[in-house]
């Protein structure tokens, strides 16, 4: 087995070019530590000309996504962080605003605004009230 | 039929969203939830959340395009909005919050696109919110390794000779592409000047329409 160091000592590795940010030719592209959501310069299809209109309720994750970090709960940071861990699962099975209200509740919860309780028995609350959005929302 | 073929097209001519037309989802529980337990705990209210849509709503990319006809038509703005895009567009009017916007200018000899590989950074206070397409995986990935293969599904086919900039987004930096202003334009007013600037010109996607 090769021997490690610890990349944060900046220890000179006995094997160099075993180690990515050690070779000459390295490019980003090909950083072991590049996740998932860095995916520029990845392979892929024609892009897609869909459009959809904006739902009420996507509208209404990006507006508490603005007043919740406006009000200083989290940062934008906080925001991409959640993103970022959720993982390209998520990426590839959730909507946009889907993934953002996961991360703005995250963030909310973290910021203190509320607590996981609260959370859990107003979402088993508002199941209760209806099958559609409409009817779960309420009033407009 | 609960609904025909013309029913499930927006207005605007574009297909609602499928949650719209399915039961209740789990993470649509979760935005109620969330804004129910904002408003009652004081942090927000019903009205400032409504007030927040509106002001989104508002934005367009005809705020932009009437940035770009200023830029083409008045050599002041257009060295202040070139040396400081938030600045001059925060003296414009438009409500810009706390982006970095930089500004980058086609010529006939360049050519700027913007892209947001890591996301979906886009100027959006200005625009109002990015297209479908800009946050998919396949405008994310190439655009950077392949500008003009995505520029001709766009239908944009520059000449070799012209140099094309990849502008990658941030969360903190956005940038707005000031198209080349078209031929034949010399002595037309500044709206009729934007009424040629098109969304996709702004994110290098597009250029102006001939007049």
């Amino acid at each position: 087995m090769a021997e490690k160091t610890n990349p944060q000592e900046g220890t000179p590795s006995k094997n160099p070019a075993r180690r990515w940010h050690d070779d000459p030719a390295r490019r980003w592209h090909d950083n072991p530590a590049r996740r998932w959501h860095d995916m520029g310069g990845d392979d892929a299809g024609p892009v897609p000309t869909d459009q959809h209109d904006f739902s009420l309720w996507e509208k209404r994750v990006d507006a508490l996504m603005i007043i919740g970090s406006a009000k200083g709960y989290f940062t934008v940071d906080g925001l991409r962080r959640v993103l970022e861990d959720m993982g390209e699962d998520a990426f590839e099975t959730m909507t946009y605003y889907e993934r953002w209200i996961a991360s703005v509740n995250q963030n909310l919860i973290e910021g203190g605004a509320y607590t996981t309780a609260e959370l859990a028995a107003k979402m088993d609350d508002v199941a209760r009230r209806g099958l559609t959005y409409g009817d779960a929302a309420g009033a407009p | 039929m609960p609904h025909d073929h013309h029913d499930s097209l927006s207005p605007s001519g574009h297909p609602y969203r499928a949650d719209d037309d399915t039961p209740l989802s789990y993470w649509q529980t979760m935005e109620i939830a969330v804004r129910e337990l904002l408003v009652e705990k004081g942090i927000t209210s019903p009205e400032e959340i409504a007030s927040q849509i509106n002001t989104m709503d508002a934005r367009s990319p005809a705020n932009g395009a009437q940035v770009v006809a200023r830029a083409w038509t008045d050599p002041d703005f257009h060295a202040a909005l070139m040396q400081d895009a938030s600045a001059a567009t925060r003296d414009m009017g438009f409500d810009i919050g706390p982006l970095k916007l930089i500004a980058v200018e086609n010529t006939a000899h360049e050519h700027n696109i913007i892209v947001c590989t890591l996301c979906s950074c886009y100027p959006r206070n200005l625009l109002g919110l990015p297209p479908d397409w800009y946050k998919s995986r396949a405008y994310r990935s190439r655009t950077v390794r392949d500008p003009r293969g995505v520029l001709a599904e766009f239908g944009v086919t520059l000449p070799d000779t012209t140099r094309v900039r990849v502008h990658d987004s941030t969360a903190d930096m956005r940038y707005i592409v000031i198209p080349a202003r078209p031929s034949g334009t010399d002595g037309m007013s500044v709206d009729e000047l934007a009424k040629l600037v098109t969304r996709d010109s702004m994110i290098g996607t597009g250029v102006a329409r001939q007049p």
